[in-house]
C-alpha cells in the first residue's frame, strides 16, 4: 500500500498556493534539529530548486510525497524524511532515527513553532493522553521530586503515572479521582 | 465443516481469523462496538453486527450479546481470538447451551489448565517441573510475607486470573512487599474482577520459552516447536521468535513432551501454549498455559508452514489432526515485533489518535498482521496493539536483517508507535547473540534512553536532508503568513485549505 497520491515537486504546490507568486522567490529559516542549529535558504528560480545550508550551496531536490513526508535527494543520495508536529515542537524522522526540531523564520526572526519548555519555574503538568484519573498520588503542599508520580491515568486498559517535570511543591491539583481528562489537559501545577 | 463463524474479537486477530475463514470458504461474521464501526475487521467481514458501546464489558465481553448475534446470524461456531473472552469458560459453556461450537478447548479443560493455580497443581501431579512458590491463592499479606521468606527474595506476585503482566509485581526485598501487594491486588481487581494473588520465587535472568501444542478430539496431540519470548517490557512480550536461539533437539523434545503430557492430563483439545521459564542451566519450569491462540502464533506458522487458525477450525469441527509429531518440520527462523500505538520517548504512554499517512513493508519473507489504515482513528478504549510485523529468514541472521529492512520501510504518521524501539533492540549485541532474558529489555531501556539518542547529533548529509524537509514543511504550513505572499494572508490560506480538501477528495478509500 504505497502512497497513492502522485508525488508533486514542492515548488509547484507552493506556486499554485500563491506562496511564491512572483517567479523568483526565496525562504530563509533556521532549523534546530536535535539541538543543532542550521540556517537554510531555499529559492525557486524558474521552477528550479536551490538550497543553501549554512552558506553551502547544495545539489538537492525535494518532493513532498504526502502530508509531512518528503523525498530528498542530495548529490544523488536518497533520503526520506517525515515531519510531524508534536505538542509545541516538531519531530523529524530520518534514517530510522528521530529528532526533536524547531523552525524559526529568519526573515521575521521569530520562532514559528515550538517552545521547548524547560522544567523550571511554575509548571502546569499535562496529561499526555486522554483517559481517566484513577488515583491521585499527591496533595497540594506536598514536595515532589522530579520524575515523581502525581496522578495515575488509565487509558487503553493501562495505568500510567503522570510525573512531575521538576522538583518542587504541588501548588494545586486540577483533577480529581474518577475524572476524565483530555490529552494536554492540566492535572497539577508544580512550583 | 462449518458454514459460518462468528469472530468474538476486534483488531488484528479478528482479521487474522477472518482470513482463514475466507480461504476455507466459511462466512466470517464480525461484531463491533460503537467506536469500531469503521474498523478494518468490520470492513473486511462478510457480515457485521453492532454489540454495544465502547466499554468492553458492554460489548466485547458481553456474552449474551455475542451469543445472540451468533444465533440470529445463523452461525455454527464462535472463535474467541485472544484477550476479551478467549479464556473465560463462560463463553464455551454459553456456546454449548446455544448449540454453537466453541473453537477452543472445553470449558472444563480451560478451567483446569487456564487457572494458574489449578494448572500448577496438575503440573506437579504429572511430573512437569514448576517454579517454587504457592499453589493456592494467598489470603493475607502476612501469609505472603511468610511464603516470601521461605522461598527467599526476589519473589513475584501474580494475579490468579491474570495475564499480560497485569496484577503482577516483582519484589526485590521485604520492605517492598506491602505496597506491591496492594498495587497488584487492586490492579488485578480492576483488570479481571478478581484480586486474588499467588506468590512464587523469581528466577534470576530466566528465558521465556513456550511450546505450541495442538490436540484433537481423537486422542492425538502434538507440539509445533517452541517460541522464545524473552524480550519483554514489564512482562509484556515485545519480540518473539522461533526457534529459540538456545534450543537443542534434546531440550526441545523434553519441553515438548512435558507440554503434551500436561495438555493430555488436562483433557485439552484445540490449540494451546504451554509457557516455561528456562534458567541459565537450561532447566525448565512450567509457568502457565494459555488456553487459546496467541498473539505470537505467526512465528510458529512461518517456521512450520502451517495455518494454526485453520487447524483450530478443523479440530473444532471434529477432524483428526492431519499429521503426526514426526511430520512436524521446522524450517528457517521467524521473528515478530508487536507494533503498539505508544510513545517510547514518553514512558510508553498509549498514543491513540488518527492515522494520517503510512507505509506497509512488503517483499521477501515479510508478513504483516494488522488492522489499521490511513484515516482510521485508533480508539483509546482498547489495547493499543496496531499489528505485528513478522520476518522469516533461512537462519536467524537473515530474519533479523529482513526485519530491520522492513522496519526501515514501515512508518505511521499522526500517532506515535514503538517502531524505533525495535531497531535499537535488533542492533544490540545482546539480542544478536541471543543473550536475552525476561528482564533484559527493562535493563536495556534504562541504559539507553531514547532521549539521549534524540539529542545525538545528526551526520552531515542526514542533517542537511532534515533541514531541507523542515524548510519544506515550514513553507507549506506557513503559506499564509509568508512575507512573500503577494496575495496576502487570507487568500493564500484559503487556497491552502482548498488544496487540503482536494487532497481529501482524491484519497483512495483504503489508501
Amino acid at each position: 500500500m504505497e502512497d497513492r497520491r502522485a508525488a508533486r515537486p514542492i515548488e509547484s504546490r507552493a506556486g499554485r498556493l500563491g506562496l511564491f507568486p512572483d517567479g523568483p522567490t526565496n525562504l530563509k529559516i533556521e532549523a534546530k534539529i536535535g539541538g543543532r542549529r542550521t540556517a537554510v535558504e531555499f529559492s525557486s528560480v524558474d521552477g528550479e530548486m536551490r538550497f543553501t545550508i549554512d552558506g553551502r550551496a547544495l545539489d538537492a531536490n525535494a518532493v513532498e510525497i504526502a502530508r509531512g513526508v518528503y523525498s530528498i535527494l542530495i548529490g544523488g543520495q536518497s533520503f526520506e524524511v517525515r515531519v510531524e508536529s508534536e505538542g509545541a515542537a516538531l519531530r523529524v524522522s530520518i534514517a530510522g532515527r528521530e529528532y526533536s526540531a524547531d523552525v524559526y523564520d529568519k526573515r521575521q526572526w521569530r520562532r514559528c513553532r515550538g517552545a521547548t519548555a524547560e522544567a523550571e519555574g511554575r509548571q502546569q503538568v499535562a496529561a499526555p493522553m486522554p483517559g481517566k484519573v484513577i488515583r491521585v498520588l499527591v496533595k497540594p503542599g506536598d514536595s515532589v521530586e522530579r520524575g515523581q508520580g502525581l496522578v495515575v491515568v488509565e487509558a487503553m486498559k493501562m495505568q500510567n503515572e503522570v510525573r512531575s517535570p521538576k522538583s518542587g511543591t504541588v501548588e494545586r491539583l486540577l483533577v480529581a479521582e474518577g475524572q476524565a481528562v483530555n490529552s494536554g489537559q492540566g492535572v497539577a501545577i508544580v512550583n | 465443516m462449518f458454514r459460518k463463524i462468528l469472530i468474538a474479537n476486534r483488531g488484528e486477530i479478528a482479521i487474522r481469523i477472518l482470513r482463514s475463514c475466507r480461504e476455507l470458504g466459511i462466512r466470517a461474521v464480525a461484531v463491533f462496538s460503537d467506536v469500531d464501526r469503521a474498523s478494518l475487521h468490520v470492513r473486511l467481514a462478510d457480515e457485521a453486527y453492532p454489540i454495544g458501546p465502547a466499554p468492553s464489558r458492554q460489548s466485547y465481553l458481553a456474552i449474551d450479546k455475542i451469543i445472540g448475534v451468533a444465533r440470529q446470524a445463523g452461525c455454527d461456531a464462535v472463535h474467541p481470538g485472544y484477550g476479551f473472552l478467549a479464556e473465560n469458560a463462560a463463553l464455551p459453556r454459553a456456546c454449548t447451551a446455544a448449540g454453537l461450537v466453541f473453537i477452543g478447548p472445553s470449558a472444563e479443560a480451560m478451567q483446569r489448565l487456564g487457572s494458574k493455580t489449578a494448572a500448577r497443581q496438575l503440573a506437579r501431579e504429572t511430573g512437569v517441573p514448576t517454579v517454587p512458590g504457592t499453589i493456592e491463592p494467598i489470603q493475607t499479606l502476612d501469609e505472603a510475607l511468610a511464603t516470601a521468606r521461605a522461598t527467599g527474595f526476589p519473589v513475584v506476585l501474580k494475579a490468579v486470573a491474570g495475564g499480560g503482566g497485569k496484577g503482577m509485581r516483582t519484589i526485590e526485598q521485604e520492605s517492598d512487599l506491602a505496597s506491591a501487594w496492594r498495587d497488584a491486588a487492586s490492579e488485578a481487581q480492576n483488570a479481571f474482577g478478581d484480586g486474588r494473588l499467588y506468590l512464587e520465587k523469581y528466577l534470576v535472568r530466566p528465558r521465556h520459552i513456550e511450546i505450541q501444542v495442538l490436540a484433537d478430539h481423537h486422542g492425538h496431540a502434538v507440539f509445533l516447536g517452541e517460541r522464545e519470548c524473552s524480550v519483554q517490557r514489564r512482562y509484556q512480550k515485545v519480540i518473539e521468535e522461533a526457534p529459540s536461539p538456545i534450543m537443542t533437539p534434546d531440550l526441545r523434545r523434553a519441553m515438548g513432551d512435558a507440554a503434551v503430557k500436561l495438555a493430555r492430563a488436562g483433557g485439552y483439545t484445540n490449540a494451546g501454549t504451554v509457557e516455561f521459564l528456562v534458567d541459565a542451566s537450561r532447566n525448565f519450569y512450567f509457568l502457565e498455559m494459555n488456553t487459546r491462540l496467541q498473539v505470537e502464533h505467526p512465528v510458529t506458522e512461518m517456521v512450520t508452514s502451517l495455518d494454526l487458525v485453520k487447524l483450530q477450525i478443523a479440530i473444532a469441527a471434529g477432524a483428526p489432526l492431519p499429521f503426526s509429531q514426526g511430520d512436524v518440520d521446522l524450517r528457517g527462523h521467524a521473528i515478530e515485533c508487536r507494533v503498539y500505538a505508544e510513545d517510547p520517548e514518553n514512558n510508553f504512554f498509549p498514543s491513540p489518535g488518527k492515522i494520517l499517512e503510512r507505509r506497509v513493508p512488503t517483499g521477501p519473507g515479510i508478513r504483516v498482521d494488522e488492522s489499521i489504515y490511513a484515516g482510521w482513528t485508533v480508539p483509546n478504549e482498547y489495547d493499543p496493539l496496531l499489528g505485528k510485523l513478522i520476518a522469516w529468514g533461512s537462519d536467524r541472521d537473515e530474519a533479523i536483517a529482513r526485519l530491520k529492512r522492513a522496519l526501515d520501510e514501515y512508518y505511521v504518521t499522526g500517532i506515535r508507535t514503538n517502531v524505533g524501539l525495535f531497531q535499537r533492540i535488533l542492533d544490540s549485541p545482546d539480542f544478536r547473540e541471543g543473550e536475552i532474558h525476561t528482564r533484559w529489555l527493562d535493563d536495556f531501556l534504562k541504559q539507553q534512553s531514547p532521549t539521549s539518542e534524540a539529542r545525538s547529533r545528526a551526520s552531515d548529509s542526514v542533517g542537511d536532508a532534515a533541514a531541507i524537509a523542515l524548510a519544506m514543511w515550514h513553507a507549506s504550513r506557513n503559506a499564509g503568513s509568508s512575507p512573500h505572499s503577494a496575495n496576502g494572508r487570507s487568500t493564500a490560506e484559503s487556497q491552502w485549505k482548498t488544496e487540503g480538501r482536494r487532497d481529501q477528495l482524491n484519497r483512495a478509500p483504503d489508501a
